[in-house]
């Protein structure tokens, strides 16, 4: 059993009538590195905000280890959690250096223990020459890195990162995010950060969290997400997904490509929607009976990805090896022979599968 | 078919990339505009010049007594007062600016609009109000002579009365200076600060405290150059700082030693002012980038509700309450001895007739400076531009004392008369008018202006059919504010009026100088009206940045 180092319980926060965040329930444990991931507006950044203590629950509680931080009787400031913060735009102070900055939080520790602290901070993100300099003397992922040495100097029990990386140029982003993971990793630090970059999420995290509209859809580890998506929100978002709406039969669900002969624990005559990803669809050209047209081929390398028009004006993605070879335009036919079930919805929800 | 047309389209669209370029103009349209511009700056420079001139030929005499500690005296007086008000200043307006924008203080919208009013008093109604309420026999000792039997409060006349009054007047320069830079400032920062173990407090002095002391600087440079310019105040409230040192001078004949006493002082403004330009550039180099975010969440004062609520409306009482209640106090006793109306009717439409005409006057001439600026930017016109500035560090009453003497001795024509005193407040104020004319123009795209000129329109057409009609909220800001600020303007009225011309602003003046208070209430109210007009302008917009803090 690990131990957990935050808890949220059943957090609401309401701005304006508006719930940003209702009833998130999450917990993360020593070590772990959780990923927030939503569209924007979603309520991430105001659960990472509620957890920090920069905002207050208006019901639920959170408990930073055993301790309660933040509930109906209870209200620890954000300068006594223990907490460390990137914030999204870095937020470093203006009038001070680079390392006045990282010693900002240090004001417990002697003088000399400051000093080498902050020295062994800097060295660690990389920034040893630029002590001196002032946050506008500095790039984008020279200030993100100050940040990270700043939030890490008072060895906060939880980190927490707002869109770290939201600043920075495609470029830098890339290499700036693993400097991060890898000072992270070696310090074995426990955080949350919030993304709307499911690249990001996918890279950094242990965990995700998929949150819709204040809600969170699902918690879990990326491969279980991405495999068995909970929610139709979280299939969409997770991407390259397309959804093909069914009827329930007796002997499976039929679709506009066929029947799917997968199982649902649902009545005869419901509606469905079936996640489909690329390399769940087959294609061939054919030239009688065919109703599908192919629109265009996406070559890449070893694959082809084909996007084909169904009938009804619905569009599917293919994969196809690279060796089938087809021009935009022909007429094909298309059917799905997965192999495995297909992750399949019900007014928004997954349904469980029924064991053959 | 006419290729040429066709020939410089692409050179045009190149140019308007950059702004602030248009085609290479005709040369009758740069010679009009140099020229009008020329006119301007010989105008500008006169007084200056005038007043160099004038020194260098004073006797020795006069330059024996520029020695004597007597001036060494007036300049300790002028710089004590000046530092005396800014530091007052600081002590009012921090507080207040963090109140009124960061906290749950009661009322904190209504504080907010009020702490800055005290703005529209001009100094001499401000002081003829301290006065009449705070002198000896005045309203707050008769107040408290019958239940307390107090016969004499302490004296208000001198340093105290001065401080007193500039404080009161001139702090919302820094409340509003800072006041903008705490709305700047990313709530980020705070959060950053808190999330690393710091309580409120240790945060405002590591980290707000620090963000504000740009524009604490420079708001408080400008709180120092109003109690160095300012005449009304310190000559009402007898207080021997240069402006009234100079104004009794020239009243004595001795205008010599007064054009010298008015050098010094320049100097001294000349030394402010570059102090306030180095702190401006300060201020946006401290500026971090991307700005307020997300709105600030507002402290939460706790049981300090009270007395920050107390201190509020302390300053609001003292600032706007008691001279408004003065000011009531004393146009109702007038209105009863019916001598408040009477008199009245030529003073204001001498007030409106000269500020009408130094408003046309004004903008007319910032406005080929305006436009040089703008379009044709470069180290010629940058010092243009920079010359209509040269008012800042010419109080009126410089100003005024240059012109009589340019007026004596070269212009007796000129020489009081209504275009005299046109002329200074033409001097006194362009630089309200280029700042107005030069927001207006670059709000206009050089694209409009160039593309009137490839459909075949001549620049003046241009600058008729395009550029003046969009121009019009321009000029129109611009010649209000001058209009408003020429209505309540003193020492160059005083010096410089015609003989027999009566003002709003000189009756004040003559009746509080006789210390007929009730005589000077309706003019007082008059002027305090008229300059409340631009300040509820500048109110309604901070409004508007402030309503995302509440969200």
């Amino acid at each position: 059993m690990t131990e957990t180092i935050v808890r949220c319980e059943n957090l609401t926060k309401t701005f304006r009538d508006a719930p940003a965040v209702y009833d998130l329930s999450l917990s993360v444990s020593r070590g772990e590195i959780l990923a927030l991931l939503g569209p924007s507006g979603c309520g991430k950044t105001t659960t990472l905000r509620l957890i920090a203590g920069l905002e207050r629950p208006d019901a639920g509680q959170i408990f930073i280890g055993e301790r309660p931080v933040a509930g109906p009787a209870t209200w620890v400031p954000p300068e006594r959690r223990g907490i460390g913060m990137v914030f999204q735009d870095h937020a470093l102070f203006p009038h001070l250096t680079a390392r006045q900055n990282v010693a900002f939080g240090l004001q417990k520790l002697k003088p000399a223990r400051v000093q080498e602290t902050v020295e062994h901070l800097l060295q660690l993100v990389g920034l040893g020459g630029l002590a001196e300099r002032y946050p506008h003397e500095l790039s984008g992922g020279e200030r993100q890195r100050v940040a990270l040495a700043r939030a890490l100097a008072p060895e906060p029990v939880l980190l927490l990162l707002d869109e770290p990386f939201s600043s920075l140029d495609a470029d830098r982003r890339a290499v700036t995010r693993e400097q991060v993971r890898a000072i992270l990793r070696s310090l074995g630090a426990t955080a949350i950060f919030v993304t709307h970059d499911q690249e990001e999420a996918l890279f950094l995290g242990d965990r995700l969290a998929i949150l819709h509209q204040g809600r969170l859809e699902q918690i879990d580890a990326p491969e279980v997400i991405f495999h068995a998506p909970a929610t139709r929100f979280a299939a969409e978002f997770l991407g390259h997904t397309d959804f093909l709406p069914g009827e329930v039969t007796a002997d499976g669900i039929l679709t506009e490509i066929g029947l799917i002969p997968q199982r649902v624990a649902l009545p005869v005559g419901a509606q469905v929607e079936l996640a489909v990803r690329a390399d769940d669809v087959t294609l061939e050209p054919s030239r009688n009976g065919a109703r599908a047209i192919l629109l265009a081929r996406h070559f890449k390398g070893a694959v082809n990805v084909y996007r084909v028009r169904l009938p009804s004006g619905r569009l599917l993605h293919s994969l196809q090896p690279h060796t089938l070879n087809l021009r935009p335009g022909t007429p094909v036919r298309v059917w799905s022979a997965p192999g495995h079930p297909l992750a399949c919805y019900h007014e928004g929800k997954r349904v469980p599968l029924l064991e053959a | 078919m006419k290729p040429a047309r066709f020939v410089r389209l692409p050179a045009v669209s190149r140019l308007g990339i950059r702004p602030g370029r248009v085609p290479r103009p005709s040369s009758w349209t740069s010679l009009v505009l140099w020229g009008l511009a020329a006119l301007v700056a010989a105008a500008l420079l006169l007084p200056l010049a005038y007043l160099v001139m004038r020194a260098a030929g004073a006797g020795e005499a006069a330059w024996q007594s520029l020695f004597r500690p007597r001036t060494l005296d007036i300049v300790g007086r002028t710089l004590g007062l000046a530092l005396a008000v800014t530091g007052l200043s600081a002590l009012i307006a921090v507080p207040l600016a963090w109140l009124t924008v960061r906290t749950d203080l009661p009322l904190r919208r209504v504080w907010a609009v009020l702490t800055p009013l005290p703005l529209v008093i001009p100094s001499y109604v401000g002081a003829y109000l301290m006065a009449s309420a705070l002198g000896p026999r005045g309203l707050v000792q008769q107040l408290l002579e019958a239940p307390f039997g107090v016969t004499r409060l302490p004296e208000i006349y001198g340093f105290p009365g001065a401080l007193i009054t500039l404080t009161l007047l001139s702090y919302p320069y820094m409340l509003l200076s800072v006041r903008a830079a705490l709305l700047k400032i990313d709530p980020a920062l705070e959060e950053a600060s808190r999330s690393l173990g710091h309580d409120a407090w240790t945060t405002f002095r590591r980290v707000v405290l620090p963000l504000l002391r740009p524009a604490i600087g420079s708001g408080g440079l400008l709180v120092a150059l109003y109690a160095l310019r300012d005449f009304g105040a310190v000559a009402l409230m007898r207080y021997d700082t240069f402006t009234r040192v100079i104004y009794v001078q020239y009243r004595s004949f001795d205008r010599s030693q007064a054009a010298l006493l008015a050098l010094v002082l320049v100097a001294l403004t000349v030394i402010f002012l570059a102090l306030e330009a180095r702190e401006h550039g300060r201020a946006r180099y401290h500026q971090s980038g991307a700005g307020a975010a997300r709105p600030p969440t507002l402290a939460r004062l706790g049981i300090w509700r009270w007395p920050a609520f107390a201190f509020c409306a302390g300053v609001v009482f003292f600032s706007l309450g008691l001279p408004a209640g003065v000011l009531a106090y004393w146009l109702i006793r007038g209105l009863q001895a019916g001598e408040a109306v009477p008199g009245l009717g030529p003073a204001a439409w001498n007030s409106v007739l000269a500020s009408g005409l130094a408003a046309a006057a004004t903008v007319g001439a910032a406005l080929p400076v305006a436009i040089l600026a703008v379009r044709r930017p470069g180290p010629l016109t940058r010092r243009l531009e920079r010359l209509t500035y040269s008012a800042f560090a010419l109080p009126g009453i410089v100003i005024a004392l240059a012109l009589v003497f340019f007026g004596v001795n070269h212009a007796r024509w000129l020489y009081q008369t209504l275009p005299m005193l046109v002329l200074a407040y033409g001097i006194l104020f362009i630089p309200q008018a280029v700042g107005a004319l030069r927001a207006a123009l670059l709000q206009i795209h050089p694209n409009l202006e160039e593309a009137a000129r490839t459909l075949g329109r001549r620049p003046v057409e241009v600058f008729l059919k395009v550029t003046l009609p969009l121009l019009r909220p321009g000029l129109v800001a611009g010649a209000s504010l001058v209009f408003l600020t020429a209505m309540k303007e003193l020492p160059a009225t005083l010096i410089l009026a015609p003989i027999g011309f009566k003002s709003l602003a000189t009756e004040v003046w003559s009746a509080v100088s006789e210390a007929f208070f009730a005589r000077a209430a309706a003019p007082a109210l008059l002027i305090v009206l008229m300059s409340s007009l631009p300040m509820t302008f500048f109110i309604l917009r901070e409004q508007r940045a402030d309503d995302r803090v509440d969200a």
